[in-house]
């Protein structure tokens, strides 16, 4: 790999989108670099479910044939390329949630936010792995490989996003697509060092995202700085007449608010400490890089106060009877008849379009996602659904009233992303409960519908990255990107330069 | 508190119409009886008075205009059908009961 | 093995009757109720299909105004409350015909609720049905089954799939539990079902065609020994097809239940299905506790608002509904009930409705519609309105008789013109140059010549017998090739006998 190839994979998207408007570089070497750091890092990071090498340097060269009027009237991460978690429908491209039931199937559409990034001028390099139906917290879950983590490729990159956060961290792309449905972004980011936004619900369409938990999916940006994130989502935001959840008004001003962040001055604005996140159960690197940033905000001028969010105790609770239920409604249509796999029943068992339907689910879906539809289906079913699924949506709206209760007394409010750093491939696999507890802290900005963000706070004492993040209020998403750009520019003042800095990169030095 | 016996994960097998093996509903009976315990408790606070949330942002429906766009070709709607026949997909014997 | 019934009039005299309707009705929208996919009947199959009604990966569904708009007005006709907010919720069954293997309708939180609709009998009567509920709900696919007898489900080998109803958007009405009806029961559920046709064809909402499979009607029916007994076990048998089909189904399941419950055998909680062939219903599946359908509001759609604004906006273009409007027309035009039941079994009030509002009298417009036009269509075996003549048409050749440019004969003979493509009345006069012949010389002359042929018959017009006279103006008719006017003729006879 050549020096320069090096060091353009190591610009913020920012800076790429600089030099193509200044045409320095075009989009089309751009895409080469990323897809010959692909080549090179994909044997030890097997990020990628599929690279779409092709489509992408087709896109680039429209891209860069375009005359200076119309690059003009792009967005300003025009001709920068993107990867996408295989979560995301892509018209032409092999689209699986990595899943083998979805196998082979190639969406006759592009989702809205696909749809976005092609007028945007934005090349595709392919789609990332991730926990089959994005139902995981370390990408362990894909059917097809598992994804590693750049820091220590014997260790997972979080989940369900392991591929997006990974590419990003491995500048195998500058930028990705995620979903959080209860930190799939968020967590990832956390344990790769890198920035995952969760929007607000409702803030960027669902339409193409492959359905998880309908009220609780979002998509979001994953990036490598906060002002990239706040970029891409302005792209990607907005109303959608396809989502009926969709919020019936245009993006947040983000990247003026990431912009304004940078100055590092947050003199007036709140910082709200959430008490029952916490303590017991997370990491001492993780608690103390917490603390430590917490007192960064509070040196560039923030209040923080204490705040307390008394049913967060019961999110988990919740989220594992919402989730699951709307899972075993929203897979329900994986059934062997209109895409992907069928698998006919053995002999001397009736062949029979029921039969089908079973054992083809039963070939096609992986043991967390098998548990998840049985316990979603229990929680659905008759004689309990008052006593669970009732019960769930009705701590969902005391958690919406612990956040709003918080927001009258802080702007923004901050948690430890994930209780611990990247751990061990196999170490929680066969204990669901323990991998469930890793989405503790990100789960109840799901169940609120509140917006929220991880950006790296540094290393813990193993020598791998913690997440530090930031919950605004509903609708109020640039309110995040300014505390998250100062204390982001803080941090790396103290580190001399961003965080990947301490992170080997065998693979960028392969090629030599 | 719930408990998960083996006929009824059987029984939620055939509702999810996945064909569980021995193994896996063994599997499933304990790891699903320690997660029902751990969520169980979300009853201790959902009072009467609460009202229920079923989507976070507080919307009413938009209502789409009922003019038509462009539908998928037949090729196209056909394109991921694992077996199809006379511009149809070929579904397996259907039982009227399961209707 | 055929079941044991009892004598209907036994049946009916020894239990009380309890019966419901479950009626779909497929709304005749442009597009699907939750996408864009066009909608029409026939086509090649899976061409009607968006990525939504195929129920691909990422799809979401997005609610069509005017299915909410004809629920609006279908409410408002039904005389039920109408939800400010209302749910889609779903529900969860697998089924090869159902692309997201659950259906979304409502379920706690339905758009219409609460309601009646007064239904007419055939001698005056008026019952009132109890409506529980109209809420809106997403039709499936069809099932094609191959390799068995007739393509019934029964052995078949395999079956094809054809997505383009699904998601064509349906309003399911429920009633409450009717009571009271007695032996009358089979006949209040055939006219509920014909007013429903013709209150959502009034509306324009539905083209409510059973054959077509538009509607449709789940019938429940229990007996009880007293009206003041706990409801029974009730049975329900599906998807019955024709207003025959709903009636002969509760006069059946009375008798069967009867007979069972005679013997002290329960009745099961089951579904059956009407066969046509053998006018039987037969059991199908015994409801179980598989019939779990895990409802739960359907989190890709939020609630529903109708606002009171809103209403009053689909209140204002409600049009008369067909019970008022049938009593309406009855009085204007001067009908008796059996004048007017002949319209109605004709399917003529649009037609003659049209007419007089082309200018033609009442009497003038119902004597073509039920006579000539009838004759015609049925020996064309077309309805009224397929047949190539317009009511402006109808209005048209009475104006002219009115105006004495023809007469019987000649207006016969125009509209046979017509209704061959010949053009308007007009046209078809003019091409084959009809009109009276007010020629008097040239009557004269013919009556002359008449006169001659016959002198047995002008004797006996003389003597003051009138009977032969049609002789007289057959003759004259003939020689004038049917153009003489019959009153002209008869009046220069007079004149002449006189003489």
């Amino acid at each position: 790999m050549t020096q320069a190839t090096n060091e353009l994979v190591k610009l913020s998207a920012a800076e790429m989108a600089a030099k193509v408007k200044a045409g320095e570089v075009s989009s089309r070497e751009l895409v080469d670099a990323h897809l010959e750091v692909i080549e090179a890092a994909e044997p030890s990071i097997k990020a990628f479910l599929k690279v779409s090498g092709d489509v992408a340097r087709e896109q680039a060269d429209a891209f860069d044939a375009k005359s200076a009027e119309e690059k003009a009237q792009l967005p300003e991460l025009a001709g920068v390329p993107i990867a996408i978690k295989d979560m995301i429908v892509t018209k032409g491209i092999e689209t699986t949630a990595a899943s083998k039931i979805l196998e082979g199937w190639v969406p006759p559409y592009d989702a809205t936010v696909i749809e976005k990034l092609k007028a945007a001028g934005m090349p595709i390099l392919g789609k990332t792995n991730l926990d089959e139906f994005a139902q995981g917290s370390s990408t362990e879950h894909s059917a097809y490989q598992t994804t590693h983590n750049p820091w220590d490729t014997e260790r997972v990159p979080g989940g369900s996003g392991g591929g997006s956060a990974s590419a990003v961290a491995a500048f195998e792309a500058p930028l990705a697509l995620g979903t959080d449905t209860g930190g799939s972004i968020r967590q990832p980011g956390a344990l790769t060092g890198t920035v995952g936004v969760k929007p607000t619900y409702g803030g960027v369409s669902r339409f193409g995202a492959i359905a998880m938990a309908s009220s609780l999916d979002q998509i979001g940006p994953v990036s490598r700085t906060v002002l990239d994130s706040a970029l891409l989502q302005e792209i990607i935001g907005g109303h959608d007449r396809r989502d009926s959840t969709s919020i019936p008004e245009g993006p947040r001003p983000m990247v003026a608010a990431a912009r304004e962040g940078a100055k590092r001055d947050l003199k007036g604005m709140k910082v709200g400490l959430i008490k029952e996140l916490g303590g017991d159960g997370f990491q001492p690197g993780v608690e103390a890089r917490f603390n430590e940033a917490v007192k960064k905000l509070e040196e560039m001028g923030a209040e923080v106060v204490e705040v307390s969010c008394p049913h967060i105790g019961y999110s988990l609770g919740a989220y594992y009877i919402i989730m699951p239920s709307e899972v075993s409604s929203n897979l329900a249509r994986y059934d062997g008849m209109r895409y992907g796999l069928r698998v006919m029943p053995p002999a001397g068992v009736p062949q029979t379009a029921a039969n089908m339907m079973s054992y083809t689910r039963e070939a096609g879906f992986g043991d967390e996602v098998k548990r998840r539809i049985i316990l979603g289906t229990y929680a659905l079913s008759a004689g309990y659904y008052d006593a669970w699924y009732g019960s769930a949506q009705k701590v969902r709206t005391l958690i919406i009233q612990d956040f709003h209760n918080a927001f009258q007394q802080a702007d923004v409010l901050v948690a430890p992303t994930s209780p611990s750093t990247a751990f061990k491939f196999g170490e929680k696999m066969d204990d669901p409960l323990a991998m469930y507890m890793n989405d503790i802290a990100t789960i109840p900005a799901n169940l609120a519908g509140v917006p929220a963000m991880s950006i790296p706070a540094g290393l813990s004492d193993d020598g791998l990255p913690v997440g530090f993040q930031f919950i605004a209020p509903q609708q109020r998403d640039e309110v995040m990107y300014k505390p998250a750009a100062a204390l982001e520019a803080a941090l790396e003042e103290d580190w001399g330069g961003p965080i990947w800095q301490s992170m080997k990169t065998p693979w960028l030095n392969a090629a030599e | 508190m719930p408990t998960f016996t083996r006929e009824e994960i059987e029984h939620l097998g055939d509702l999810a119409r996945i064909a569980l093996t021995d193994e896996e509903i063994t599997r499933l009976q304990g790891e699903l009886n320690v997660i029902a315990d751990s969520i169980n408790k979300v009853q201790e606070v959902a009072s009467d008075d609460v009202p229920p949330t079923a989507n976070p942002i507080p919307l009413e429906a938009y209502l789409r205009p009922d003019v038509p766009e462009t539908p998928l070709t037949q090729a196209e709607a056909l394109a991921g059908g694992p077996r199809t026949e006379a511009g149809m997909f070929v579904a397996p014997r259907i039982l009227g009961s399961e209707e | 093995m055929a079941e044991k019934l009892m004598k209907y009039a036994d049946a009916t005299k020894k239990y009380d009757v309890v019966f419901g309707l479950e009626t779909h009705v497929e709304l005749c929208t442009k597009t699907k109720l939750f996408c864009p996919a066009e909608v029409h009947f026939g086509g090649e199959p899976n061409t009607q299909l968006t990525p939504v009604s195929l129920g691909l990966p990422g799809s979401l569904p997005v609610v069509n105004k005017t299915a909410v708009d004809y629920a609006i007005k279908l409410g408002l006709a039904l005389h039920c409350e109408i939800a400010e907010w209302s749910q889609f919720a779903r529900k969860n069954y697998f089924y090869p015909d159902m692309p997201r293997d659950y259906q979304i309708s409502q379920y706690d939180k339905p758009t219409n609720g609460n309601g009646y609709l007064d239904v007419e009998l055939e001698d005056g009567t008026v019952f009132r049905v109890p409506i529980e509920r109209a809420h809106i709900e997403d039709d499936a696919g069809k099932n094609t089954h191959v390799g068995g007898a007739d393509g019934r489900i029964e052995g078949a080998d395999h079956s094809l799939v054809d997505y383009n109803r699904a998601g064509v958007p349906l309003i399911e009405i429920v009633t409450k539990p009717i009571e009271g009806a007695g032996d009358r029961a089979p006949e209040i559920a055939g006219a509920y079902m014909r007013a429903i046709r013709d209150i959502v064809r009034a509306l324009g909402i539905s083209h409510a065609r059973m054959e077509q499979g538009n509607m449709r009607a789940d019938v429940n029916v229990s007996l009880r020994p007293s009206a003041d007994a706990p409801y029974g076990t009730r049975s329900e048998t599906k998807n019955v097809n024709s207003f025959r089909g709903i009636e002969k189904t509760i006069q059946y399941e009375i008798r069967r239940q009867a007979a069972r419950l005679d013997e002290g055998k329960d009745i099961l909680q089951e579904t059956r299905h009407w066969d046509e062939a053998t006018q039987t219903t037969a059991g199908g599946r015994v409801k179980s506790d598989a019939d779990d359908y895990r409802y739960f509001p359907d989190p890709d759609l939020v609630m529903l608002h109708i606002t009171k604004e809103h209403i009053a906006e689909i209140e204002s273009q409600m049009p008369e509904m067909p019970r008022e409007r049938r009593n309406r027309l009855k009085a204007e035009w001067n009908l008796t009930d059996v004048q007017m039941r002949d319209i109605l079994n004709a399917d003529a009030l649009d037609l003659i409705e049209d007419t007089v509002q082309a200018g033609a009298t009442a009497a003038g417009a119902r004597k073509w519609w039920l006579g000539e036009l009838s004759r015609e269509a049925n020996a064309k075996g077309v309805s009224l309105e397929e047949l190539d003549i317009t009511p402006a048409d109808v209005a048209e050749v009475e104006k002219l008789i009115a105006d004495g440019k023809l007469n019987d004969k000649l207006a016969k003979q125009t509209v046979s013109g017509v209704l061959a493509g010949e053009g308007t009345p007009a046209e078809v006069v003019a091409k084959h140059g009809y009109k009276i012949v007010e020629d008097t010389g040239a009557i004269e002359a013919a009556v002359d010549a008449a006169f001659e042929a016959n002198p047995d018959v002008v004797e006996k017009l003389k003597s003051g017998n009138m009977k032969p006279m049609g002789v007289i103006i057959g003759a004259v008719m003939k020689a004038t090739r049917g153009q003489a006017d019959a009153k002209a003729v008869t009046k220069i006879v007079m004149g002449k006998i006189k003489d």
